[in-house]
């Protein structure tokens, strides 16, 4: 029953949208419901990537630290995003801090149990890639405007 | 709205008066001026103003239309004049002409939603649309505004935005191109907002002011959700000088800017963008 629940609430979540209920089905058996307290944080920069969070509900700050400045926070992310990218590409590694702002509940995949699957099926494999492939196009466009700089007062 | 008669010549300022001064940041001051002959304005439009032996510039309207009886401005301290602008106290006296060019078409966005995307100082001539949007608000459909500064410390109005933020009868997000922990509101680019925002895109009037790259890539978004080009309008800036179409220096492509815009739709603008030389 818990698996059928996960079904559902994949389909629901824009990552997963227009995807083959056949390939949610495979997908679910590696995810499960967490929630995470405000103040918690997902992982540290270093850690093993070897989750994918789905937000569900809440807020998460990506932030990176540097000596002397403390917590940099350089996106933030909110219901109906995905966590992370590092997990799709080795060495499979975060590179920066996930840092809950306010009670969160997420769907974590297990990054493991999810590589396998695609690594065993290519086409579950590029399906997947094909959703997650928009949200890192769009993260680098944005890092890109914001690296623009555009509200300096030269502009 | 008709200019000021300025002794029937269009390039003689009238003078105006400031009557307060606040100052928003650290490099930006909004002030409030009355001058004799003032007949209002609409949203969007803007007027030349000069300190004498210093120069002039066109500087866009930031107060509401209805109250006709004070002309308010908001100046970024970038250059000379600019800076001779911002650093004008209560009750010195400068140099008027205007109000110049197209405004907002915010009529024609009346049973409508309305989303106006703001970055930076942009959020100035966009304020007197928002300013109609709450004074009628019944007049209009769902309304969202979305605004994008550089840091917390950068973000304008920003009393007036938590007051916005505070009704329940309109979306208004903020997010800044980066911040400490400490800042509890979204870090990322204006246009990511767009996508969680609630409006009918076959139904929307969108109102864009910032950066021209900020403008074009907000626009683009808003036709990938649906909202047609001829209903996406943004305000312009180039090199205006004269306000009235006469010197040509801010021509684009068969525009004057500051006589057939300031405001253009993206129907109309988008082609002239792809010109890298215009």
């Amino acid at each position: 029953m818990a698996i059928e629940g996960l079904e559902r609430i994949l389909a629901g979540h824009p990552l997963f949208a227009n995807m083959a209920p056949e390939f949610l089905d495979t997908l679910a058996g590696c995810a499960k419901n967490v929630r995470f307290a405000a103040g918690d944080y997902l992982f540290h920069e270093g850690d093993d990537a070897d989750h994918i969070y789905l937000i569900r509900e809440g807020q998460v700050s990506l932030e990176i630290s540097a000596p002397g400045r403390g917590s940099m926070v350089f996106q933030t992310v909110a219901s109906g995003s995905v966590i992370g990218l590092s997990w799709i590409v080795p060495p499979y590694r975060w590179r920066f801090d996930a840092h809950a702002r306010s009670d969160l509940r997420v769907i974590e995949f297990d990054a493991r149990c999810v590589r396998g699957k695609c690594d065993a099926d290519p086409v579950l494999g590029y399906a997947v890639l094909k959703q997650i492939m928009p949200v890192l196009v769009e993260r680098l466009h944005d890092t890109r405007v914001q690296m623009l700089d555009l509200y300096s007062a030269g502009n | 709205m008709q200019a000021i008669d300025s002794h029937t010549d269009p390039m003689v300022p009238v003078i105006a008066k400031v009557t307060r001064v606040t100052r928003d940041l650290s490099d930006v001051v909004t002030f409030e001026m009355e001058a004799e002959g003032w007949r209002g304005f609409a949203p969007g439009q803007f007027n030349m103003l000069s300190v004498f032996g210093v120069g002039e510039i066109p500087i866009s309207i930031s107060g509401p239309q209805s109250d006709s009886s004070k002309i308010i401005h908001t100046i970024r301290d970038v250059g000379p004049v600019s800076h001779a602008l911002a650093s004008l106290r209560t009750g010195a006296v400068l140099g008027l002409r205007g109000p110049y060019g197209t405004p907002w078409p915010v009529e024609a966005a009346k049973g409508r939603d309305v989303v106006v995307v703001a970055g930076g100082l942009g959020l100035a001539p966009v304020r007197p649309i928002l300013y109609e949007l709450m004074e009628n608000r019944g007049d209009y459909g769902k309304v969202t505004l979305l605004y994008g500064a550089r840091s917390p410390g950068d973000i304008l109005f920003a009393e007036e935005l938590r007051q916005w933020r505070s009704r329940l009868d309109m979306g208004v997000e903020v997010t800044v191109d980066r911040a400490d922990p400490s800042w509890h509101g979204h870090v990322g680019v204006v246009t990511a907002h767009l996508r969680g925002a609630d409006f009918d895109p076959k139904a929307t009037t969108a109102f864009i002011c910032g950066p021209e790259i900020m403008m074009r890539f907000t626009a683009n978004g808003l036709v990938d959700l649906g909202v047609a080009p001829g209903d996406i309008h943004l305000s312009m800036e180039r090199n205006m000088q004269c306000g009235i179409g006469l010197c040509g220096h801010c021509q684009l492509g068969p525009h004057f800017v500051c006589k057939d815009g300031p405001v253009f739709d993206w129907a109309v603008i988008k082609p002239l963008m792809r010109v890298k030389e215009l």
